[in-house]
């Protein structure tokens, strides 16, 4: 149980996916002007992640890794490769499947996250999730915690970031760095923040 | 040709994807703590683009377009497997390091903003030539930040020493701070206050302006 609250923890803060791996910058830097709509969006990317790195898990373990196939009688065959090529298929096909449900069972919730949801298959923060999942080996029940903490550290960094921003256009930038350059220096500031995270051994 | 010339050089400053269009950030930031790394993956990303808009672009009139996205993503991602298996084969330590960034190109706005926005509305070798622009324009900041973060992070270019370091004897105090992701933020933000103060048209419209109450009669509304 330790380890899993310790994978989560670090997730979250230590290997926050925006601000330590700078995934999903895209996105995060063009709809965190108003923390509603930012809060939206870190909810659906949370969701999403908690839904697609352990079937990517599944995916990987069952057919695709060396000697995987054994279980049909197969063996010496390495699919690895076919890693990219699956995840971002199966996200793809996952977002649409959980745009389907949303809409005919969670109307409300279906109309808060409005247009965010097709938005979040080439978000970089889901892909790099599942391959970071590959990448570390994790088995099953590490790649639902690590799911969840990585949607949720997203989510909290967007968030936190649109609470900047709605604060930042009241300050007297320079002219050149209004805008786009502002937001970049203030998200470097927070992600020096994060920093102070990685000195905490779990 | 002048045509031609354009498509490719316009991507460079005038209409950069990193710095205008706001594109493909994530990657930019997150291997530039080495030049070596970057270069690769400004090559990388580069062919991937031209590439792929170049292959969207030939099959851009048998496209159904309600599952345009999906047929793009195939064939960009059949690109980046081939890219990143030719990685492991010839440059293994570096594939290494870049580890799931290689991968990550297939989510790279660039590619993907490219290939919908001018793959499939012009002819093949005018999508390959802007889908090359574009990927330069990427490396063109992409080694910029990573000039900064090596030379001041640890003295070096391309792993060739430039400042000897104190630890080795010479005046050189590395900042440790700029091999840190969040220097990466910094740098790229003043380029784009170099760029905006140099071509002022790029600056964006603010939402609503201060007013300016000092030589007015107190702050009416």
């Amino acid at each position: 149980m330790n380890e899993y609250l310790s994978l989560f923890i670090k997730a979250v803060f230590v290997e926050n996916l925006a601000l330590a791996f700078f995934l999903g910058m895209c996105t995060f830097l063009a709809v965190s002007k108003k923390i509603s709509t930012a809060m939206g969006l870190g909810i659906a990317v949370l969701i999403v992640q908690l839904i697609t790195v352990p079937v990517n898990n599944i995916i990987y373990h069952t057919l695709l890794k060396e000697d995987a196939l054994a279980w049909m009688g197969i063996t010496g065959v390495d699919l690895s490769f076919l890693a990219l090529l699956s995840c971002i298929g199966m996200i793809a096909a996952l977002v649409q499947i959980l745009e389907m449900v949303l809409d005919k069972f969670f109307p409300a919730l279906y109309h808060a996250l409005g247009v965010f949801l097709p938005l979040i298959t080439v978000n970089c923060a889901i892909l790099g999730g599942s391959l970071f999942m590959i990448e570390r080996d994790y088995d099953f029940t590490q790649s639902v915690v690590y799911g969840a903490g990585s949607g949720f550290g997203w989510a909290l960094a967007i968030t936190v970031m649109a609470g900047v921003r709605e604060k930042l256009k009241y300050s007297d930038i320079p002219k050149g760095l209004e805008g786009l350059g502002i937001t970049f220096i203030s998200a470097g500031l927070m992600s020096l923040g994060f920093m102070a995270f990685s000195g905490i051994q779990l | 040709m002048s045509d031609t010339k354009k498509v490719l050089t316009d991507p460079l400053v005038n209409n950069n994807p990193i710095t205008l269009q706001v594109l493909g950030i994530c990657s930019a930031l997150a291997v530039t703590s080495q030049m070596s790394t970057s270069l690769i993956m400004a090559v990388a990303l580069t062919a991937v683009t031209g590439c792929s808009s170049a292959a969207i672009s030939s099959i851009r009139n048998h496209i159904p377009s309600s599952i345009r996205i999906i047929v793009q993503m195939t064939i960009i991602a059949s690109l980046v497997i081939v890219v990143d298996q030719v990685l492991k084969a010839f440059l293994y330590d570096v594939s290494k390091q870049l580890s799931v960034f290689v991968g990550l190109i297939i989510t790279n706005c660039i590619v993907m903003g490219r290939a919908e926005a001018y793959a499939m509305k012009n002819p093949p070798m005018a999508s390959f030539i802007d889908g090359v622009g574009n990927g330069l324009g990427y490396s063109l900041i992409l080694v910029i930040v990573a000039f900064f973060r090596e030379l001041f992070g640890s003295g070096k270019l391309l792993g060739i020493e430039i400042f000897p370091l104190i630890k080795d004897g010479g005046w050189y105090e590395p900042n440790g701070m700029m091999l840190l992701p969040p220097s990466a933020f910094f740098i790229i933000g003043c380029i784009i206050w170099v760029f905006r103060q140099w071509k002022p048209e790029q600056n964006e419209a603010a939402d609503f302006k201060i007013m300016d109450i000092s030589h007015g009669e107190g702050g009416h509304h």
